[in-house]
């Protein structure tokens, strides 16, 4: 009967089995993963010819050359300017509103929060589309329509309730206790929001910041809606119109594609702890 | 002092209600008063009562589109649901080397559907990409994306490799969270990795699988961007649904009043499908 308490499986020869079917069932998945990646790679440092001739392999002579060539061609330094510009704008946004947003629901005695909380969650699930129309003509005659302020109001409204309800969620995991006492010494309501609160969210604020950058850099609908001018474009729509200025050129494809995940491939290296740990509280979120 | 904590809080909620009911909340109201009107986007919009909803009772395009956006549905809730349960089940079950596979499963997830659209329709031409290797090169190499009968299927094949990786990250996060006594339980019961899977694993994550299913139903209904990128609605409108279609509608047939209705459509779905989700949540008391 001890025998069911030790827990480390010998490897019999089922078990064995078992291993080696998971690893190739894993490894499967890895490939489908992995693979259309790697050719991405391997063909933006290819002739157009060589892709002709080899279309999924190694590059014999990797052609550098190419990055540089998009790079011009496609005006990728004004679509990078403008991405950062209009990443930067949503995202401190997103971030102060959703923070004070968050703060109302879960720190202060606020007795509608349960209805606000459902109202951000239908808000949330509410399609871009049933909007669409009338905000369009709404930013054309406010000015607002091909503008990075524009696009930065449309980002924050659309992000900011799903960050509110994560960050809410972090926020009541921990204790009010520091803001009732610095209330009790006197601290008026900005104090305790600014000095008490703040330093103790930081954390979870990066985390949706993060989020949000990874949705506002990739987002393509809204940027093609709303941005005309193509020196005003983001990375997404510019290289959409570079694609079809392109079509046939798939080296060159290949490096602008490369070229628009550099910086979010960078970001996920050097923070996915918590790039996982946000994009999963995301989907955790009604659970 | 509750009523000052109530003024306060107002305050704090003031931006986000205003950037919201400036972006969304008075558009979406002014969406359904234009989806009763004639409107060209100039002009004044002129009152034709329930017309363009009688007209998208009728139009065999729109009947096509929410057919497609079922399908799309049906493929998105069994294909990368069920690829990411199972991978995240097997990694939890290797944990030495479950940190990389996580990591490579995840990677497309960060990739932007422009991006992904590009490397898939390189993947898909019939002349370079992976059609000649599966199926042979010659003049009837398959073109996947520009055949009618397999585009559809195509896109949802890009757009699946991107998704997939972020539902077995959800999941996993999940999975490690339920009780070990759980499974020692069923081991001492004698259950399999399979029987512990289905009687242990996906009971204990169920509110997690459900959350996803609901937003996996109301995105496949909004989906847009790997349609339009990758076939544009085409070959013929083999690939038209409601998200392209009301693009369409709207800015290239000028014919805002009918998009509009198309959108209140769109709202009316994802309303009744989150209202199933918490009408069911509350009649079976999960939590919130």
């Amino acid at each position: 009967m001890g025998n069911l308490k030790t827990k480390r499986k010998t490897l019999s020869p089922k078990n064995t089995l078992i291993e080696v079917a998971r690893f190739t069932v894993l490894g499967l998945l890895a490939v489908f993963s992995a693979v259309p990646l790697l050719v991405t790679v391997w063909n933006s440092l290819k002739t157009q010819v060589e892709i002709a001739n080899n279309p999924l392999g190694l590059p014999s002579d990797p052609k550098w050359q190419n990055y540089l060539d998009a790079w011009t061609v496609g005006n990728f330094g004004t679509g990078f300017a403008s991405s950062v510009a209009v990443v930067v704008g949503s995202v401190l946004l997103i971030a102060i509103v959703s923070t004070m947003a968050a703060y109302a629901l879960s720190r202060l005695d606020f007795p509608k929060s349960g209805t606000l909380i459902l109202y951000l969650l239908v808000l949330n699930s509410l399609p871009i589309q049933l909007f669409l129309v009338p905000l369009f003509f709404v930013w054309s005659r406010l000015g607002l329509y091909d503008t990075h302020l524009g696009l930065v109001i449309i980002y924050t409204a659309v992000n900011a309730p799903f960050a509110t309800l994560l960050l809410r969620s972090f926020m009541i995991g921990i204790p009010r206790d520091y803001e009732d006492a610095a209330r009790v010494d006197g601290a008026g309501e900005f104090k305790v929001f600014l000095s008490v609160t703040l330093p103790l969210v930081w954390s979870g604020i990066l985390t949706i910041s993060l989020v949000a950058c990874l949705a506002v850099y990739n987002e393509f609908f809204l940027a093609l809606m709303f941005i005309q001018s193509p020196e005003l474009m983001p990375i997404s729509t510019s290289l959409f119109n570079f694609r079809n200025g392109f079509s046939t050129n798939f080296p060159l494809q290949a490096a602008a594609g490369m070229m628009m995940l550099a910086p979010m491939m960078l970001a996920f290296l050097v923070l996915h702890k918590r790039f996982v740990s946000g994009i999963t509280s995301s989907g955790l979120a009604g659970s | 002092m509750q009523k000052k904590q109530i003024r306060i809080g107002w305050f704090y909620l003031l931006p986000l209600l205003t950037v919201n009911g400036v972006v969304v909340f008075l558009p979406a109201v002014s969406n359904v008063f234009l989806s009763f009107t004639s409107w060209s986007g100039l002009g004044q919009p002129k009152w034709i009562g329930i017309d363009n909803y009688i007209r998208l009772l009728q139009d065999d395009v729109v009947h096509q589109a929410i057919l497609r956006n079922l399908v799309w549905t049906l493929i998105f809730l069994i294909v990368p649901m069920g690829l990411a349960l199972f991978g995240a089940y097997l990694v939890l079950r290797a944990p030495a080397a479950g940190t990389f596979f996580r990591l490579v499963f995840f990677t497309p997830y960060i990739v932007s559907t422009v991006v992904s659209a590009s490397v898939w329709s390189f993947l898909y031409s019939p002349t370079l990409g992976l059609s000649p290797l599966l199926f042979g090169a010659g003049a009837d190499t398959p073109n996947l994306l520009g055949n009618g009968d397999t585009a559809l299927y195509a896109v949802a094949l890009a757009n699946i490799w991107q998704w997939w990786g972020f539902l077995m990250m959800v999941f996993f996060a999940a999975m490690q969270s339920v009780n070990p006594s759980l499974y020692e339980a069923a081991e001492l019961d004698g259950a399999g990795a399979f029987r512990k899977l289905i009687s242990v694993t996906l009971p204990a994550i169920r509110p997690t699988i459900m959350f996803l299913a609901l937003m996996t139903v109301i995105w496949s209904f909004l989906i847009f961007d790997y349609i339009f990128i990758m076939t544009g609605g085409g070959p013929a409108g083999k690939t038209e649904v409601l998200g392209t279609l009301l693009y369409k509608s709207a800015f290239w047939s000028r014919e805002a009043g009918y998009a509009a209705s198309i959108g209140v459509l769109m709202g009316l779905i994802s309303l009744f499908v989150v209202g199933i989700y918490l009408s069911l949540r509350k009649r079976l008391k999960w939590e919130i």
